[in-house]
Parts: C-alpha cells; sequence; structure tokens
C-alpha cells in the first residue's frame, strides 16, 4: 500500500515536472484546449439562454374559448371546471362579457377611433375562457374536449383561437435554437477532435524526447502505469489550466459586455439572463469544464503512449 | 535457475537462426560464462532471458517462470527479478549517478529514505563512493560500468546478466569489473556473463558456455577460452 502511494505521488510529481519541461510544446495544446471549452461553455450558456426566451415568450401564449351569449353560468362553469382537470392545462382563467370588454379597452387604450366604436353600441365581446397549456405543442387533450358536441354548442363559430401567429413565432424560434444547438454540438465535436490530435502530438514529442529514458524505464520493471502516468498527469494539467482560462475569458466576456451593454437583450439572446446564468453556475460549470478538460488530456495521451509500451509479441 | 531447452531465435528466415537449439541448464548462485565471437547469438541469448525478444521456438522457465505462460503485464515483475548489465550502460545521460542507480528503485516504488540508505552502499560495493554527483559523461567506461553494475544488483537480484561488460575497458579496469562480478556471486546472485575477453574468462576459472553460429559447441566447468 505504502508502495503504490509512493509510486502514485512519484508519477505526479514526474508528471508536473515534465509538465513545465514542456511549456513550449503545452501551449498549443493549452490554446487549442481553451478555444474547445469555450465554445463547449458558449454553447450551454446560449442553450439555456434561448430556453429560457422561449419558455417566456410561450407563457405568454393561451388559447381563447368565445361562448355564446346564450350560454348559461352553470354551463359556463361546467366547462371551466372541465377545462381545468384536462392534463395539458395549466391555468384556466374566466372573463365574462363586461371583463372581456375591459380587458379589451386596456389592450387598446390608445386608439380613440376603436374605444368610440365599441361605446356606440352594445358590448360585441363574447365571455372568454382563457387556457393556458403547459406545453403549446402537446393541446390534444384539450382539442378534444372542445370538440365534444355538448361543447362545441357553446362556443361562438371563431372559437377557440389559437393565437396563430404568435404560435408560428415560437415555432420559427424554436426551429432556430434547435439549428443553433447543432452547430454549437458539431463545433464542440470538431474541436475536441482537433484537440485531441494535438495533444496526441505534444505527447508523441515529448515521449520522442524521452523514448530512451523510456526504454530504460521498460527494461528496469517499470510496468505500464508508471510510464504512462506522468504523461497523463501531464495533459491533465493541460485541461485544468485551459479550464481556468477559458472561465476566466468567460468571465471577462460577460464583465465586458455588462459594461459596454446597455441594452440587456439582443433579439433572442438575453444577455441580463445568460450573465446571472453564468454567475448562478459559475462552480458547476467550472466542474464540468475541469472535467470535460481532464478526460479529453486523459484519452489523448492513452492513446498517444499505447503504441510506445507495447511489449513485443512475436 | 535458468533453464533453456531447444531454444531457437528467427528474425529473419533468409539469413538462417541466430539461435539454433540451444539447451542451457544453470543452477542457483552459479557463475557461469558465455562466449563467443561477434554474431554468435550472445546479445539475442540475453534478450531472450529479459524478455524483450521472444524465441520463435523452445522453451525458457527462469526462477519458476514460464515464458510461454508470462502475460504482458507480468513482464515488468520479470524484469524486477533479473539485473541486467547492458552492453551500452544504458545509463540516463541527464541524471547524476546516485540518481541513475536510486532510479531502479524509484520504478519500483521505494521510499526515498530507504533510496538513500541502500544506494550509497551499493555504490561502495562497486568501488564509486565519493562519484555520487558526477554525471555519466564525466565517468571514465569502467566507472559507467560500474554506474550499470550497481544499478543492476541494487535491487538485490537473484539473477544477475552482464552483457559483455568489459567490452570496452583496458585490462585494469575490465578485471575491476569482473571483481564485483564475483562479489556478488559470492552474495548469492546467480551471474551470467558474455564476454570475447580471453584473459577474463581463463583467469575466473569458471563454467564456460562456448556459442558459435547459434549452436552450444562446448560447455564446460573450469573451461578457458578456445574458439
Amino acid at each position: 500500500m505504502q508502495r503504490r502511494w509512493i509510486t502514485f505521488l512519484r508519477i505526479v510529481h514526474t508528471g508536473m515536472v515534465n509538465f513545465i519541461r514542456n511549456a513550449s510544446l503545452a501551449t498549443a495544446a493549452v490554446a487549442v484546449m481553451v478555444v474547445t471549452l469555450t465554445i463547449l461553455l458558449f454553447s450551454i450558456i446560449a442553450n439555456a439562454t434561448f430556453t429560457n426566451t422561449i419558455a417566456q415568450i410561450t407563457n405568454k401564449i393561451d388559447i381563447s374559448i368565445y361562448l355564446i351569449d346564450a350560454a348559461t353560468p352553470s354551463q359556463t362553469q361546467a366547462l371551466v371546471k372541465g377545462l381545468k382537470n384536462l392534463p395539458d392545462v395549466a391555468d384556466v382563467t374566466y372573463l365574462s362579457k363586461d371583463q372581456a370588454l375591459e380587458s379589451y379597452k386596456r389592450d387598446n387604450a390608445g386608439n380613440q377611433q376603436l374605444l368610440l366604436a365599441i361605446n356606440s353600441t352594445d358590448n360585441p365581446l363574447p365571455a372568454t375562457i382563457k387556457v393556458k397549456p403547459h406545453d403549446l405543442n402537446k393541446i390534444k387533450s384539450l382539442i378534444d374536449y372542445l370538440k365534444k358536441p355538448q361543447n362545441v354548442a357553446l362556443q361562438t363559430k371563431d372559437s377557440p383561437s389559437y393565437n396563430g401567429d404568435r404560435k408560428k413565432a415560437i415555432d420559427n424560434i424554436t426551429h432556430a435554437t434547435n439549428i443553433l444547438r447543432e452547430i454549437g454540438v458539431a463545433s464542440v465535436i470538431l474541436f475536441t477532435v482537433i484537440c485531441v490530435l494535438i495533444i496526441f502530438n505534444t505527447i508523441q514529442m515529448a515521449i520522442f524526447n524521452r523514448r530512451d529514458e523510456l526504454t530504460i524505464m521498460r527494461l528496469l520493471g517499470a510496468t505500464t502505469s508508471y510510464i504512462r502516468g506522468p504523461f497523463i498527469v501531464e495533459s491533465a494539467i493541460y485541461g485544468i489550466l485551459s479550464a481556468v482560462i477559458s472561465i476566466v475569458l468567460v468571465n471577462a466576456v460577460f464583465f465586458a459586455s455588462s459594461n459596454a451593454l446597455q441594452a440587456t437583450s439582443l433579439g433572442l439572446l438575453d444577455i441580463n439572463f445568460a450573465s446571472t446564468f453564468f454567475s448562478s453556475h459559475f462552480f458547476r460549470l467550472l466542474a464540468l469544464q475541469l472535467m470535460v478538460g481532464i478526460m479529453i488530456g486523459i484519452a489523448s495521451s492513452t492513446i498517444a503512449t499505447r503504441r510506445y509500451l507495447k511489449f513485443k509479441t512475436k | 535457475m535458468i533453464l533453456l531447452d531447444r531454444v531457437s531465435k528467427t528474425y529473419n528466415r533468409g539469413l538462417g537462426p541466430s539461435l539454433d537449439r540451444i539447451s542451457l541448464h544453470v543452477e542457483a548462485k552459479e557463475f557461469v560464462i558465455v562466449v563467443g565471437q561477434s554474431g554468435a547469438g550472445k546479445t539475442t541469448l540475453l534478450r531472450l532471458l529479459t524478455r524483450e525478444e521472444r524465441p520463435t521456438s523452445g522453451k525458457i522457465i527462469i526462477g519458476g517462470i514460464d515464458y510461454d505462460k508470462l502475460k504482458d503485464r507480468d513482464i515488468p515483475m520479470l524484469r524486477r527479478k533479473i539485473g541486467v548489465v547492458f552492453q551500452d550502460f544504458k545509463l540516463l545521460p541527464n541524471k547524476t549517478v546516485f540518481e541513475n542507480v536510486a532510479f531502479a528503485l524509484e520504478i519500483v516504488g521505494v521510499s526515498n529514505r530507504e533510496i538513500r540508505h541502500t544506494v550509497p552502499k551499493v555504490l561502495d560495493i562497486v568501488n564509486l563512493t565519493g562519484k555520487e554527483k558526477r554525471m555519466p559523461l564525466e565517468l571514465s567506461g569502467g566507472e559507467r560500468q560500474r554506474v550499470a553494475i550497481a544499478r543492476a544488483i541494487v535491487r538485490q537480484p537473484r539473477i544477475l546478466i552482464a552483457d559483455e561488460p568489459t567490452g570496452n575497458l583496458d585490462p585494469k579496469h575490465a578485471w575491476d569489473v569482473i571483481k564485483v562480478l564475483e562479489k556478488i556471486n559470492r552474495y548469492g546472485t546467480t551471474v551470467l556473463l558474455t564476454t570475447h575477453n580471453v584473459d577474463v574468462v581463463n583467469r575466473l576459472k569458471r563454467r564456460v558456455v562456448t556459442l558459435q553460429h547459434g549452436k552450444v559447441i562446448s560447455d564446460r566447468a573450469n573451461g578457458d577460452y578456445h574458439i
């Protein structure tokens, strides 16, 4: 047990010494790893931000059910109760004819002509039930319910209204977000591959520089893990260093943007939310960066050392 | 301790075998000299024993370990039991004498305290006390050779294999090295020595195995060098 511990410490120590000695070689590896991890970080933040934006817009959307004037209060109550019991429905609000008129007036407060036209006649607006679904794409139970004959009988001809234009806008945003997400995933994969290749090369060069030493270690009975260990430690240090640089960089970007941009929102990209998300998840993101960085390092150096550590089999 | 049964090694079929059905049995604590001209197969033989190469055919058993059944991951453990002095020393040029010897202990997980205790003792056996901090390039050939020996014996192996340890040395230094090997043998280590130094062979009066064209042509106790 003690021997193992000593060996472990020696491996870590050698790895750190090699890292310092290979500083010039390591620069390229660290640089590309920083780019990779930064893209990963931005992808995650952008993804969270877009998801949030969509959720906010979706939240504002509801479905309106217009009732005929002949509907009795008990019929109306039964309908509202039935709607509330549906699994897809998040919230149900009932507006009487008067309330609907008030709401309409509020929404169109700037349009004097329209208000005059409405005032001069009887209230033309129907009583309305506003339904908020959990997910705008999952409203099947709601539609089925509204299509029941006894319920159809209670509704005006143009009921229900799905706020068609808004839904289309949401679909567009979702579509755009999905494309962005795919681009994010693709670039993370691409840069991870580049990163692995560069670290692979760096480690191979380091091995090449020390091949005599490795041969001697082998002949003296060093185990594979003892020879490989320092290289793995070395590239894990690349990962740690890159993760720290990357997160500091992203932090700086948010700091600079919050100072430079007075606007809190750039179209879809809600900078305030992104910034809050970043700072509230800081340690989780850092942990993820560290994990990914270390994994990339370990994977590439494991592959790079494998060829040199094989025993002759023939 | 060492058993070879009809061991052959062919590197290149066109050139014929480097070792041709060699059989050899070495007892524990024996001191065996393998002689032969360059290309007779001495180095190939030693490379087979350290499992740097695998035989084309035949059986090798060392210290109870059957090489046919030896898994790759057990090779390091085998090499820890065998001390090897290489023809070209294989010292690390950027490490001091002390560090070179300590290196053999480091890779098997010996503590620094133990290293500081053991290495000076071994350097004393090979008469290198006082040269701990020298770099290999600052040493003479004989001194380097003795560093290599110190590294080979520091883990107290049961078997010591020395490939031409007197190869590049003048007679006086060559004899110093041989005396060290004899000393180690007296402590109980089996020694297998290859050489083509006639003087060394004749003065040692030990078992001599003669190789020629990959075959054992003579094997006798208290032998002398004759080809």
